[in-house]
């Protein structure tokens, strides 16, 4: 038979707030085992939560740049669960009253657009740490209290490919708002994926299964992928999906088995009667509103219609807001647009991919690039050269100009010296001006190769080839 | 010398001046302690070497007295004391001698220079009302020691009642402060909520808890109540507003004043003795040149349900992080770490809290949520509006504060007296009003009965002035139970 995959997805994404959501403790990363603690990051009897504005306002960017409605009035709720990584035995998470509402987003899966629906984004604090060893188990309370929103699309995802381009384009608009740094390798971005299966033409929806810690995108599509089909084998054996929560294992390609989900999932929410309700109002709404930067969409389309990028470069050069910071900030400094596109496309980015580094971990600045391109335009450095100078922007930094006149990089123009050099050239190579004159083209690009190797690279190329020519006519 | 023969301020004065030193002051407290407390049974737990190097240190001290400089006090054993044990009655905080920080209420009362003399008893996790219920041992009442002292702050009324401190700290949930007040004979406020911090107040029902002051007058009690009041940015729900100065509401008198009975107030359950000490009470204010008329509050006669459900359910979800894994009570040999939460639990508690929370977990279960808690919270706005809508005509409402007088230890009240009970303490908790228990009177066997006074949301002068108006025209506050020694 043949099925439509419904897909909907949570993510959790972790703000990078200065302290915690219910407490003064700092919000760090990587820290000693139960050093970011206080009382009430402990659940000591008595302590009580008290509301991080921060978060909350990081919250509403979120919510805002994902294009949700705000609430007026938000209440937080407890959603209790025992287990030793959750100090109080309750998380409080919100439940009736969500912060945002009604959001969406738009995708592109090849060359098709479409808008997946956002139903809730809400606030909630993380758990703490739990490590089992031989000898029992350990617990580290650190993240605890770290600052959650957890964003719910409606079931609107049909297929992988639009699961992973939600999931880009979610992870681009939320590293814009710079509220997150949304990586998933440090768990400050955790998506879990909900799939179910439905006959085409079928109004009502599967029994859906969820799929838990999924470690990246591509994870998240091939899961789906996988576990579409275990769903499609099941139902044309005539047997049922079982609602369970589910892992996708990377090595083996199967989706396996975590846990049965029984209906008796009750978290016994109620309103946390330590916070008030929390009224959010117009005047503050726009406030932080305000502090929305340019979003990638509006970004890429700037890009298209008034500096002439071609689509593929302005989506790639608008995946981050450093890289498109960065990109706007060299062009600003005087250099050509599309000379800026292809260093950071190739170059920069292959580099980053290499290393494994962001933009901002890297020496490189726009001022530097813009003055590098511009030695490459007045014909002081050779395109290949500059492929020298941009390694030493990336890897160390400074000024190119200082360092093309250090390492004495700078191109050789002067036409009385490179006719000098072709001629030894040639008289060290009569056979291949033999064969380039009996119409064997290549021999040229050989003998430029000579010339180059000659003068280490440092020769005007384009003046290499017309001198060479000449000199050629000449004999 | 015995604390009795001392307000508040007269001993302040007499300490400000350099009559009486701290040291004195703390050893006439811990003398009380010593002669009567094994009848009594307030404290579980006396700060005696902490105190005695405290009261040293603000002798010796030159900084200028703060005003309760010298006052020895007694404190809940649910609000939590930094470097002395706190076990709110618990078999599951027996060990917890490091609460790691100060309730901000004794912060404050530590800045006045208060004295700690330790903590007092309590029903186990503030559950109950005869203190029958603390793991350690019952509280007995100061008047009659084959009764119970009321709860669940039993051990703070008979601890001011027999004499042991100046006042004492208790919590009041559901009547917790004015019920074991009126049995003791001393007075007890519960504040409006948010008036007074619950930062380090072990939460029962957080939407209720609220501490305050047990006195043997209305005066000292208006005295503590004015440092211990006041904004705490550590908790969200405290509010935010002057506090004024609740002793100088007492002396202006009660000419015009209009009081509500409501009629809830005096039904099935309310003895007869009750009823005639409040009604001689009323006709005391008639003399006082106030005015009185019978209302009706409707919705007063489904609080008890309300509350049993609010209550129980809040205390499900605050008593749930009393797991083993960070502090208390951890079980032993159990095979894996959820094995050993479910065996902490069960071994720490007692029956009642027991009970308690599985009502209430069951209450927010799926399926009860909106046919229970949801309903409860209607019920509580229901009861909310008839309070309004009373003071809208009048300036405090008055009943008894209990059925009865205290209960025989073991006795098992009725039901209609356990359903007054609830009517009559634990409507002000789910308004969040403030209210007081005076004593009115004392049945024929002597023991002591309350008048209750409810008044506006922070309107507390009013209430402190209807219950000195009341005081200073009886002579039931200096009255004194006989527990031989130095009366």
């Amino acid at each position: 038979m043949k099925y439509e995959t419904v897909v909907g997805i949570e993510v959790h994404v972790e703000l990078k707030t200065n302290s915690k959501i219910f407490s003064p403790s700092p919000n760090a990363f990587g820290e000693a085992p139960n050093t970011n603690i206080n009382p009430k990051d402990l659940g000591f009897p008595g302590t009580l939560p008290l509301l991080n504005k921060e978060a909350v306002e990081y919250g509403m960017k979120a919510a805002m740049a994902l294009n949700c409605e705000i609430a007026s009035e938000t209440i937080f709720d407890r959603k209790h669960y025992f287990y030793p990584d959750s100090p109080a035995a309750y998380q409080i998470s919100q439940d009736k009253q969500p912060i945002g509402e009604h959001g969406w987003i738009d995708i592109e899966v090849d060359g098709e657009k479409k808008r997946i629906g956002i139903e809730r984004i809400h606030l909630e604090e993380d758990a703490g740490k739990l490590t089992h060893s031989s000898d029992g188990s350990l617990v580290d309370y650190n993240r605890q209290g770290t600052p959650l929103i957890e964003i719910v699309s409606d079931p609107d995802i049909r297929t992988p490919e639009e699961a992973y381009a939600y999931l880009e384009k979610l992870k681009s608009i939320i590293q814009y708002t710079g509220v997150s740094d949304v990586r998933m390798e440090e768990g400050s971005l955790r998506a879990d994926a909900n799939i179910s299966i439905r006959p085409v033409g079928e109004e009502k929806f599967g029994t859906k299964t969820e799929l838990k810690n999924l470690n990246s995108f591509a994870f998240v599509r091939d899961g789906i992928a996988e576990e579409v089909k275990r769903q499609a084998k099941l139902l044309d054996a005539g047997e049922e999906v079982q609602q369970a929560s589910r892992r996708y294992d990377e090595k083996t390609k199967k989706s396996v088995l975590m846990r049965i989900k029984g209906d008796a999932d009750d978290y016994r929410f109620f309103p946390d009667p330590d916070i008030p309700p929390l009224h959010i109002d117009e005047e503050w709404k726009e406030r932080v509103r305000k502090e929305i930067p340019e979003l990638p969409d509006a970004r890429r389309a700037r890009y298209i219609d008034e500096m002439d990028l071609p689509v593929y470069d302005a989506q790639v050069l608008t995946a981050t807001k450093e890289m498109a910071d960065f990109f706007e900030e060299t062009v600003d400094h005087g250099a050509d647009v599309k000379q800026v596109s292809n260093w950071l496309m190739g170059d920069l980015l292959g580099y980053m991919n290499k290393e494994l580094k962001e933009i901002q971990d890297l020496p490189i600045t726009p001022k530097d690039l813009a003055k590098m391109i511009e030695l490459i335009k007045d014909g002081t450095i050779s395109s290949k050269i500059a492929k020298q100078v941009f390694n030493y922007l990336v890897e160390e930094g400074g000024d190119p100009e200082a360092y093309v006149k250090d390492k004495g990089l700078v191109q050789i123009s002067d036409e009385g010296e490179l006719t000098k050099i072709i001629g030894e050239v040639l008289d060290a190579n009569e056979q291949s001006v033999t064969d380039f004159k009996e119409g064997k083209g290549r021999a040229l690009g050989f003998l430029v190769g000579q010339v180059m190797k000659a003068t280490q690279g440092q020769a005007n190329p384009q003046m290499v080839n017309k001198i060479l020519k000449e000199e050629i006519e000449k004999r | 010398m015995s604390l009795y023969h001392y307000s508040i301020e007269e001993l302040v004065k007499l300490l400000h001046k350099g009559d009486l030193n701290a040291e004195e002051t703390a050893k006439m407290s811990l003398d009380r302690i010593e002669e009567v407390d094994d009848q009594v049974k307030a404290f579980l737990t006396v700060n005696k070497d902490n105190v005695l190097a405290d009261a040293k240190k603000l002798d010796e001290s030159t900084e200028p007295k703060e005003r309760l400089f010298g006052i020895p006090g007694g404190i809940k054993d649910n609000v939590m004391t930094k470097g002395v044990r706190t076990t709110c009655a618990s078999k599951f905080l027996e060990n917890f001698d490091e609460p790691l920080y100060n309730a901000t209420l004794l912060e404050k009362l530590n800045k006045d220079h208060s004295l700690m003399m330790g903590k007092v008893n309590m029903d186990e996790f503030a559950m109950g009302s005869t203190t029958e219920t603390s793991a350690y041992h019952p509280t007995y009442n100061p008047w009659n020691l084959e009764h119970v002292p009321g709860g669940s702050s039993g051990g703070s009324a008979a601890a001011v009642a027999a004499g042991e401190v100046m006042y004492s700290i208790g919590s009041d949930t559901g009547g917790s402060i004015r019920q074991p007040s009126s049995f003791c004979g001393v007075i007890g406020m519960k504040p409006t909520y948010g008036l007074i911090s619950r930062y380090g107040l072990v939460s029962l029902a957080p939407s209720l808890d609220q501490a305050g002051p047990i006195t043997r007058t209305v005066e000292d009690n208006a005295y503590v109540l004015e440092t211990i009041a006041g904004h705490d940015a550590l908790d969200a729900t405290s509010v935010n507003r002057t506090i004024p100065k609740y002793t100088d509401s007492l002396q202006k008198d009660v000419k015009g004043l209009k009081i509500a009975v409501p009629k809830e107030f005096l039904g099935e359950g309310v003895s007869e003795e009750v009823r005639e000490s409040v009604m001689n009470a009323l006709k005391m204010y008639e003399l006082l040149g106030a005015t009185w008329e019978e209302v009706s509050l409707p919705h007063l006669a489904y609080a008890d349900a309300a509350y049993t459900v609010i209550c129980n359910a809040e205390a499900s979800s605050s008593l749930a992080r009393f797991d083993g894994v960070r502090y208390g009570k951890r079980a032993d040999e159990t095979e894996d770490m959820i094995e050993m939460l479910k065996t902490s639990r069960g071994e720490g508690f007692g029956e009642n809290v027991k009970r308690r929370i599985l009502l209430g977990t069951t209450m927010l279960s799926a399926g009860y949520t909106d046919t229970h808690f949801i309903k409860a919270q209607q019920v509580r706005t229901l009861i909310k509006n008839d309070f309004e809508a009373a003071f809208k005509h009048y300036d405090v409402i008055v009943g008894p504060t209990t059925p009865t007088e205290a209960f025989k230890i073991g006795e098992q009240p009725s039901n209609e007296v356990m359903h007054m009970s609830d009517v009559l303490t634990v409507p002000v908790n789910l308004a969040g009003l403030p209210a007081i228990s005076v004593p009115c009177g004392y049945t024929d066997a002597g023991l002591p009965l309350g008048l209750q006074i409810i008044g506006k949301h922070f309107d507390e002068s009013t209430v402190y002035q209807v219950a000195y108006a009341y005081e200073q025209a009886t002579n039931h506050h200096k009255k004194r139970p006989d527990l031989g020694g130095a009366n």
